[in-house]
Formats: structure tokens, sequence, C-alpha cells
């Protein structure tokens, strides 16, 4: 994980970036103006959480040079924390499984510190591996005798409509601190097992992680429904139907003279964006914060030179667990937020080229290592990654313009023309590596 | 004693069987990731789409074969089409390296970003395969469906349960086998292969002794090009051809090849077969195989599987998690080429 990609030069000239983030505004206004307003504002919605995203990634691998792939897993947990904070508990999901599914997490529990204490105590390594073993496998066996009917119960009751354990009934806006949290856990766990791995099996592990997490939600319906999904989420915004009735509101639109449903809809989007830029402003601040500070110091020292960094008396393992909980948290709130905007929790929809390695495109494009990089690469990947299809339509109808309309070549590239987003994906992040390894924003050196 | 000879049976129509084949397709792929590991020395992510993209050569060789009227029945046409995937994957991996790898070689760049640029290989190939060909599931299969059919078995047998064995898992573990011996026959016979395998024991001893490294990169390609059309082809018989599901296969053939010893080519057929009979076996409900063996009154009452098959992705992963932390070179110590 040394040197490469965050070989250090001079700065950036200073209007650079002020520059860029004009540029991506004059797009999304040309989107408003030439296809509508609505199109434009679920845009910069994405664009806004995607930049959350990024910088939740870009403290891993810019900082801290993490190669995490499992951005997927920690986006679901937080979007999981949507459920489990706002939905209403389901209270006879609870009466009837509630016990086992708590006397099961308590074996687990139990399991779990027996074997902390196992190889705290225990010396011969034969023994400890031996002893971690049988204490898995018969914690796993013990926990399955009262979690498997305790799930039986909770999945019978009103399985059409709930056939789970509901969530806290709290507003959803808490879940974006929750999901957070969630994923903040999880990565400790998994940073447990996996940092201190080579930086390439790292990422094959969390790549492997995160496909776990996905299996778990989408296959433990007691917990959120799994692929049965949850939708109709609560909403931190009010709804258009509501606009749509209120006096206020169709005063507003009439003195706008607008139309009210889509003045409703255009409003609704304003408000998330509004709650988004204020989750965005403050991740950004704290991320200039930290990287501006010794500590971010510290932490592109031992990115550019572990063993240095080691022998200067920082603990590696230990920071590099501190940033990849604090990453994968950033992760989990975006992920929660996404959830909220999407009003449902759909687990099918968790798909690695989507959730992580469209991340990755983002910093890397954007500019690892810089905050600013990671915001703008998530504007203007997740522009292109939408923009891409219209535009590859267009493209294939132009070329073949010429054909007849029943021409099956011309029909087969217009049925493929959504595929160009991936095409021009791989071009993007490649042609940024090739010619501007350091992104579009770069890192800032010589402070 | 019927009884025992019946859950042997079981388990073997269930789980060795369909573990065998698909453990095969495992290897074949696990040994192409391993092959560029052991000389380009990064986790080419994008080797799944790579089979995709061969085997979708393939399946369109097939229809025009089919279209013509040519066939090779009983046996499925694709295997005469195979020829036609390899040298499409070969030559996708070649042009990739040019227009892609080669500049950050020759710059002697870190692996992490041959790792990084393997994914926007990844990213623009699985956009040229369903550019192409749609995202569809598609069959690739054609001609006899079996070698032994159940009724057939049971008939000759006069046991209860029967053994089928498709065509297509047999074709998959005689292309595999074949496939094996060819690669370890090069790796140890010519002169290209020993200096694979010097290259990738010792880089500067092996350009000292005068390997040239832009032939041993170029044999790499071609031949995990190769071994990925291969492993594509015998899946997509064996099951169906989904570009999707080739992209998914990327993380059971990673766990072989590190649970085998990344860079070790035994280690990658071994770690193929470990993961898929664990993948079939965890899955397995043992409900019946257990009525055959134990008396009436202890019969379970459960399905006595251990995990749902839903889960069957995540094994390979825990089986991946738990040798990364205990056995981290994996079973064959690897890393070089040997």
């Amino acid at each position: 994980m040394k040197a490469g990609l965050h070989t250090p030069r001079l700065h950036a000239p200073r209007l650079r970036t002020p520059l860029l983030f004009v540029g991506m505004a004059v797009l999304l206004i040309a989107v408003g103006v030439g296809q509508s307003w609505v199109v434009s504002l679920s845009i910069l919605n994405l664009c806004l959480i995607s930049a959350i995203m990024a910088l939740g990634l870009n403290m891993q691998w810019g900082y801290a040079g993490l190669l995490n792939v499992g951005v997927m897993g920690f986006a679901a947990l937080g979007g999981l924390a949507g459920v489990l904070i706002s939905q209403s508990p389901v209270t006879e999901a609870w009466s009837a499984g509630g016990a086992g599914l708590g006397i099961a997490l308590a074996v687990v529990v139990a399991a779990a510190l027996l074997i902390v204490l196992l190889r705290r105590l225990v010396r011969r390594k034969a023994l400890r591996t031996a002893g971690t073993a049988i204490i898995v496998v018969a914690g796993f066996f013990v926990a399955r005798i009262f979690f498997d009917p305790a799930v039986d119960e909770i999945e019978r009751i009103d399985s059409s409509t709930t056939g789970y354990l509901g969530g806290a009934g709290l507003p959803i806006i808490l879940s974006w601190a929750v999901g957070g949290l969630l994923a903040a856990g999880a990565a400790w766990l998994i940073g447990k097992v996996a940092l201190g791995l080579r930086s390439d099996y790292f990422a094959i592990a969390t790549l492997g992680i995160a496909e776990i997490v996905i299996t778990v939600i989408k296959n433990e319906d007691w917990l959120g429904r799994g692929v049965k999904n949850v939708t109709g989420l609560d909403r931190p915004v009010p709804y258009e139907i509501e606009l749509q009735q209120s006096p206020w509101f169709l005063d507003l639109v009439h003195w706008l003279g607008a139309d009210p449903i889509t003045g409703s809809s255009i409003f609704v989007k304003l408000c998330y964006a509004v709650l988004f830029v204020l989750v965005l402003i403050a991740i950004v601040w704290l991320a200039e914060r930290a990287l501006n500070s010794p500590w971010g110091r510290m932490m592109r020292a031992i990115r550019d030179n572990e063993d240095a960094a080691a022998a200067m008396g920082k603990d590696v393992t230990r920071r590099h667990m501190q940033i990849f909980v604090l990453g994968a948290a950033v992760m989990g709130i975006a992920g929660a937020m996404l959830t909220t905007l999407d009003g449902q929790f759909t687990p099918g929809s968790y798909q690695p080229l989507r959730f992580t390695f469209l991340v990755w495109v983002m910093v890397i494009v954007g500019g690892s290592g810089n905050n600013w990089g990671a915001v703008f690469g998530g504007f203007l990947v997740w522009f292109v990654w939408v923009e891409a299809e219209p535009a590859g339509f267009w493209l294939m109808d132009a070329i073949t313009a010429g054909l007849p309309e029943d021409n099956p070549l011309r029909a087969h590239l217009l049925d493929s023309a959504a595929y160009m987003r991936l095409i021009v994906m791989g071009l993007i992040l490649l042609v940024v590596m090739r010619f501007s390894p350091r992104g579009i924003i770069p890192e800032r050196r010589g402070r | 004693m019927t009884d025992v000879a019946n859950a042997i049976v079981l388990l073997l129509n269930f789980v060795i069987v369909p573990g065998v084949a698909y453990g095969s397709q495992l290897a074949l792929g696990a040994l192409g990731v391993t092959l560029i590991f052991g000389i380009l020395r990064f986790a080419n992510f994008a080797h799944g789409d790579v089979m995709a993209f061969g085997t979708m050569v393939v399946l369109l060789t097939t229809w025009w074969f089919q279209g013509m009227g040519v066939g090779i029945a009983p046996l499925p046409t694709a295997l005469i089409a195979l020829p036609f995937g390899i040298v499409g994957a070969a030559a996708f991996n070649l042009a990739a390296d040019r227009v892609v790898f080669r500049f950050y070689r020759r710059r002697k760049s870190p692996p992490v970003i041959l790792l990084i640029a393997s994914v926007g290989v990844m990213f623009a190939l699985q956009g040229i395969v369903r550019f192409i060909i749609g995202p569809d599931d598609r069959r690739l299969a054609d001609g006899a469906r079996f070698i032994i059919k159940a009724s057939e078995f049971k008939a000759a047998t006069g046991l209860k349960e029967g053994l089928a064995i498709k065509l297509s898992q047999g074709l998959t573990l005689g292309v595999a086998a074949i496939a094996v011996a060819a690669l370890f026959w090069f790796l140890h016979r010519t002169r290209a292969g020993k200096a694979m395998r010097a290259y990738s024991d010792n880089e500067d001893l092996a350009l000292l002794s005068g390997v040239s490294p832009d032939r041993v990169v170029f044999y790499a390609w071609l031949i995990a090009g190769t071994l990925a059309a291969v492993a594509g082809t015998m899946y997509g018989i064996d099951k169906s051809y989904k570009p999707f599901t080739y992209f998914q296969l990327l993380l059971p053939i990673f766990a072989s090849a590190i649970l085998g010893g990344i860079g070790h080519p035994i280690g990658a057929v071994a770690g193929g077969f470990i993961v898929a009979l664990s993948e079939t076996a965890v899955t397995y409900a043992y409900k019946k195989f257990l009525r055959y063996l134990v008396p009436e009154s202890w019969e379970p009452s459960g399905l006595m599987q251990l995990l749902s098959t839903d889960y069957k992705l995540a094994i390979s992963f825990v089986i991946l998690v738990v040798v990364l932390l205990v056995r981290p070179t994996g079973i064959f110590r690897g890393r070089v080429l040997s």
C-alpha cells in the first residue's frame, strides 16, 4: 500500500476546485432545463449521498491506504437501521419469539466470551485452536436449538405484511446516526479479523464479508423481512399529497405560477436536498479538520510508510482500526440516508457493482486523499452513471438513424444502450488512472 | 446393508457428484487467478468477467453452428465452439494487457494499482458483454442429458435411491483433467513454462538468467484467458449462462485460490474442490441420509441442514476468512508457482 497513487507533487491551482463545482452545478441546471427539474433534483440527492459514501471510502483508502472492497455491506447495514428505527414494533412477534431469540443471542455471546477467555488462558496453540473450534461448533448447535423455533414463530405472524420483529417506532432521521453506529460496530468486528492481512487479501476478505452481510440481510426475514422488502418507511419531510392539500403550499405554488403536483414533488426533493447538504457539510468539515490535524498527518505517514511510522512509535494496527471504523460509520450514515430517500428497504438491490465498485470509481476519479476530490467524484460519477443511459440511447439512435425502424441491429443497439454506462464508467476510471493518476482534485501536499 | 448403500448413493447423488463438477469449474477459474497472481502479483478482479466474455463467444459460435446444422451429438455443440471462446478470451486478456496493464507494469507500480485498474477493466468488460449478448439467462447445453439416469441406476442395482450423473458433469471433470494435465506439463516440461516458474519464484534471478519478462507475461495472460474460457464454458454447459453469475463466481474462485495458497497451481485445484464440496455439503439437508443410518426412533425431526442453500456463497467466504486467520499462506504455502 505504498506510494503509487499517493506520489506527492505541487498544489493544485487554487481556483480549480471551485470552478469544478461550478461546472457540476451547471450540468445539474442543464438537466433541470433540458430534461426536468424533478430529474435534476433526484440526481442531486443521490449525488449528495454518493459524495458522503465516497468521503467514507476516502478516509479508509485516501487517508490510510486501506483497500476496503466491502462498501456495500456497510451501506446495507445503514439501510437496515432505517427499518429498525422507524418501523413500529410488532408486539406479537416479540412475545412469540423474543425470548427464544434472546436466549440464542445469550448463547452466542457466552460462546464468544468463552473463546476470548480460552485464548487468554491457554498458551498451547494446538489446544487453543481445537478449543475454539469446539466452542464455535457447540455454540452454533446450541444457539440453533433456541433460534430456529423462535424464528419460525416470528415469521409466521402475518407473514404477508410483517413476519418480522419490526423496529423501534422512532423518527427515521435518528436512523442516520444509528446506521453509522451499526456500520461502525460491524467494522470493528471485521477489522478485528481482517486488518493486518496483506492489502490484496484484505480486499478479497472485505469483498466476501460484504457479500455475507447482504446474504444475512436477505435471508433472515425476522430481522428486516429479507427479500420481502420493507416499504412505506417513515419520512422526515412532508408527503406530496399533504402538500397538495395545504393552503399555504397552494398559495406558494400559485404565486410562483407552477403546477401543484410537480411543485410538491420538487418541494419534497428540495427538503431532502437541504437535509443531505447539512449532513454533507458537517462530515466534510469534520473530515477536513481531521485531515489537517496532527492526526491526519500521522495517518498519511502510516499510509506512505508503515515501517517508518511504526519506528516512530505509532501503533499502526490501532490507527488502521480507528480509520476503518470511522470510514465505515460514514458509509453507514450514507446507507441510512439512501433508505430514507427511497422510502423502502430492498436487500435485493444491493449489488457490489453499484455500491462498492462505483464508490471506488468516485474516489479514484475524484482524487484519493482529498475530501473535496471525493465529494466531486461522488457528484460527477453519479451524474455520469445516471445520464450515460439517455446519452447512450441518443448516441445509438443517431448512429443507426439511417437504418429502418424494424432493423434487428438497430433494435438490438437501442436495447443495449443502457449498458453503455458500464463501459463509460470503466473507461473513465482507466483514463483518469492513466493520465491523471492522483484524480481530478489531487491530494494537497507540503503542509 | 442396503440401507448403508442407499445412504451412500444418496450422498453421492446430491453432494459428491455436483460438488466435484462445481469443484472442477472453480479449480479451472482459480488456476487462472493464481497464475496471474504468481506472475503479475495482483488479484485480477476482471477474471470472472473474462470467463463471461469467453463463454459469450462460445455461445455465439454455438448458435452459428446450430444454425448451420453442425453438431457432435450426443455431445454438446458448445464443445466444438470452445476453441473460438479460448481465442476470444485470450485475445481479450492480451489486449487488456497491452492497453491497460503494461503501462503500470513498466512503471513498476505497486500491485494495488494493477488491482484497481483491473476493476476498471471489469466495469468495461461487463458493459461489453451485456452490450453484445444482454444480461439474460441462456442455455448452453444441447445433446444428451445423462450418462447414468437415476431410473436406470435403480433398475441395475435394486436400490431405492437413484444415482444420476449428467453428461455435463462427466464432461466438466474430463475437460478439467485434460486442462490441468496440459497446464502442468507446460509448466514443468517446456522451456516457456520453466521460465514462468522461475520468474514467479524470483523475478530478479530469472531476469538475470535471461528470461524475457514480456514473454512470461504474454504466456500468463494467454493461459489465464484459455482457462477462463474453459471454466466459463463448462460452468455454462453444466448450469446456464448468465453474465452476472460469472461475476459472482469471482468470490468462490478467489476463495479457492487463497485457500490452496495463492500462486500455487496444485493449491488452486485442491482449493476449488474443497470450496465446492463444502458448499454442497454444508447446505445439504441430511434428514433422509440419517433416516437410512439410524434406528427409526432416533429419526430427526428437522431437515438436519447446517445452513440454508441461500448461504452457499457465504460459506466459501467463511472458509476463506478462517484460512486467512489460521494459515494465511494457504494449504500449500503459496505465492510462488512451483
